[in-house]
């Protein structure tokens, strides 16, 4: 069933949109600082992004940086959102059920091929913004590694590392909007409703995170550590908001993933 | 091959199903009738495991549905409430994709069962356009196609003929003739009393979530024992067969007679002009409107 749903993920051309306009972003930002030479001031801006005017190697990590608090959040719950009430509005789904494919089955199935989209979009900007990096802006520097969000020298391969564990916090965070918008998309009817909950959710989490009086509920918010993959960069690395933060995400996930198992099991299937 | 007993669905405070005990056995080609709202899909969709019922038991194929759906529904094509189809792919794109999320289709005669079941809808010419470029009738060939791919041995269909045209509807009939005469049993839920009536073998009637009605077509249409006749000479014949005349309306008369050639001769001795002289014989649309009616009655 996770082959049949990666081919009707390759298959359809709106994942292939959503990727390039999620790619189109970064892009546009590697082209605007070539032309301008105006990076943000150190310690400002997306991360990283200051220091990619003297090393274009450095793009792809400051690309990410932009794609993944916005962009990423909002494709991950339309696509999410869509796994269950899509099929369910289009009538495929009772003729999947009956074909048959388990209930469960075809939960999991969705959730592997929604994880695959985010790799598959995370790779492709990645890709772009190293050949946008390396020929439009600075390349000094290439080989003697970056500089760390504290300062400090990073050789090229202890950056490789850290960067593939910020990719792996961030996949985790994703997989925890997927769980809600699963989740709800197995309760409600329409794709639509399904995507604009999972972003209602990560709006109001964002909001609140704001706010003064909201303090005692900060520690529980989904978006609360997603951005401290920041943190992976700093030398010696700060683990503690990292590790609360995939504490929180597994909760989160456990959570919404039993419940939309737990609703979706049982459902009588009348669309 | 299919027998329930006592099955109910509950929605909150209304019953949808009101404890049917249905009977479809081997080789039937079952018609199930009911107007629209009175259960027909919900049943439907609780024997193939869509919807759970609130109690009673389902058997399919001798097996306990739901619970034996993994080893029931890959034997069993279906059609439920209209085809469904991934829009922005071709027809066969979409039965490669149904065919390969589930057990029962192997992946070397995949291309081979496509193209037959393609064919046997009449849909072996189509090209590669989307299914969102379909027709509504060939979408209902489409999902047709879908239900006949892994040649099951039992055809649950929901309304197969619906925007079909009538040439349409004939090759479909023919081919779900075909099919029940090679050995598969068909359960044929509708609301057109015409296709049912030409097609079936056994009829069953859903009335408000009540089977007020489930027997053999033949049985059902059996001859009554009265002799419809019309004749301008209404009085002649009423003298004629006095206590025998069982209805009238206006020059046509309902008389029971247990031999309709000595009928005949007795209305010829007579002398009396007879326009019309034939047995009365049922339509299915009459038993199904009196059987709802006596359900009716009973409430």
């Amino acid at each position: 069933m996770i082959a049949v749903e990666l081919r009707k993920l390759v298959l359809s051309r709106r994942t292939w949109v959503t990727i390039l306009l999620i790619d189109a972003l970064p892009t546009l930002v590697g082209i605007l600082l070539a032309v301008t030479d105006l990076g943000p001031r150190p310690g400002t801006g997306p991360a990283f992004l200051s220091a990619v005017l003297t090393d274009g190697t450095l793009f792809p990590l400051a690309a990410l940086a932009i794609v993944l608090p916005l962009f990423l959040p909002i494709a991950v719950a339309v696509t999410a959102g869509d796994a269950i009430a899509g099929e369910a509005q289009q009538g495929t789904l009772r003729y999947l059920l009956i074909r048959p494919v388990g209930r469960t089955r075809l939960l999991v199935a969705k959730l592997v091929s929604v994880m695959v989209f985010v790799v598959l979009t995370v790779l492709v900007v990645a890709a772009t913004a190293y050949v946008v990096g390396v020929l439009l802006l600075g390349s000094e520097d290439a080989t003697t590694g970056a500089t760390s969000v504290s300062g400090s020298s990073l050789s090229t391969q202890e950056l490789a590392g850290r960067t593939m564990l910020a990719l792996a916090y961030a996949m985790l965070c994703m997989l925890g909007v997927a769980a809600i918008a699963l989740f709800l998309s197995t309760v409600v009817t329409t794709p639509l409703a399904a995507a604009l909950g999972t972003m209602g959710v990560l709006v109001t989490s964002t909001v609140l995170l704001t706010l003064d009086a909201a303090d005692v509920l900060q520690p529980y918010l989904p978006t609360r550590y997603w951005l401290s993959f920041v943190d992976l960069f700093r030398d010696p690395i700060l683990w503690r908001d990292v590790e609360r933060g995939v504490l929180l995400q597994g909760v989160y996930v456990v959570v919404f993933l039993g419940a939309a198992w737990a609703n979706f099991a049982t459902k009588d299937i009348t669309d | 091959m299919i027998r329930t007993e006592g099955l109910t669905k509950q929605y909150g405070r209304i019953t949808a199903v009101d404890g049917i005990d249905l009977e479809v056995r081997e080789g039937d080609v079952y018609g199930f009738l009911g107007a629209n709202g009175s259960g027909k899909t919900t049943t439907v969709r609780m024997l193939l495991g869509l919807v759970l019922a609130t109690s009673g038991s389902i058997e399919v194929l001798g097996r306990p549905m739901p619970a034996s759906g993994r080893d029931v529904l890959p034997q069993i094509g279906s059609m439920v409430e209209g085809p469904a189809a991934y829009p922005q792919l071709s027809g066969r794109t979409n039965l490669a994709l149904v065919d390969a999320s589930g057990p029962g289709g192997g992946r070397r005669t995949r291309a081979g069962r496509i193209e037959d079941a393609l064919a046997r809808v009449g849909l072996d010419g189509v090209d590669k356009r989307p299914v969102r470029a379909y027709s509504l009738g060939m979408r209902q060939r489409l999902g047709l196609a879908a239900a006949l791919l892994r040649t099951p041995r039992l055809l649950v269909l929901d309304e197969p003929t619906n925007g079909l045209d009538p040439q349409g509807i004939r090759e479909i009939r023919r081919l779900l003739l075909d099919l029940n005469a090679a050995g598969t049993t068909v359960f044929l839920s509708s609301h057109l009393l015409a296709e049912i009536e030409q097609m079936c073998t056994r009829v069953g009637v859903l009335d408000r979530g009540r089977l007020v009605l489930q027997d053999e077509l033949a049985h059902l249409q059996r001859p009554t024992g009265r002799m419809v006749v019309r004749t301008p000479d209404v009085a002649g014949v009423l003298g004629l067969f006095d206590g025998q005349v069982e209805g009238q309306d206006g020059d046509r008369l309902w008389i029971r007679v247990d031999d309709p050639a000595t009928l005949n001769a007795r209305l010829v001795g007579a002398g009396i002009r007879v326009a019309e002289l034939a047995p009365e014989k049922r339509t299915l649309e009459e038993i199904v409107l009196e059987a709802a009616e006596t359900s009716g009655d009973r409430r």
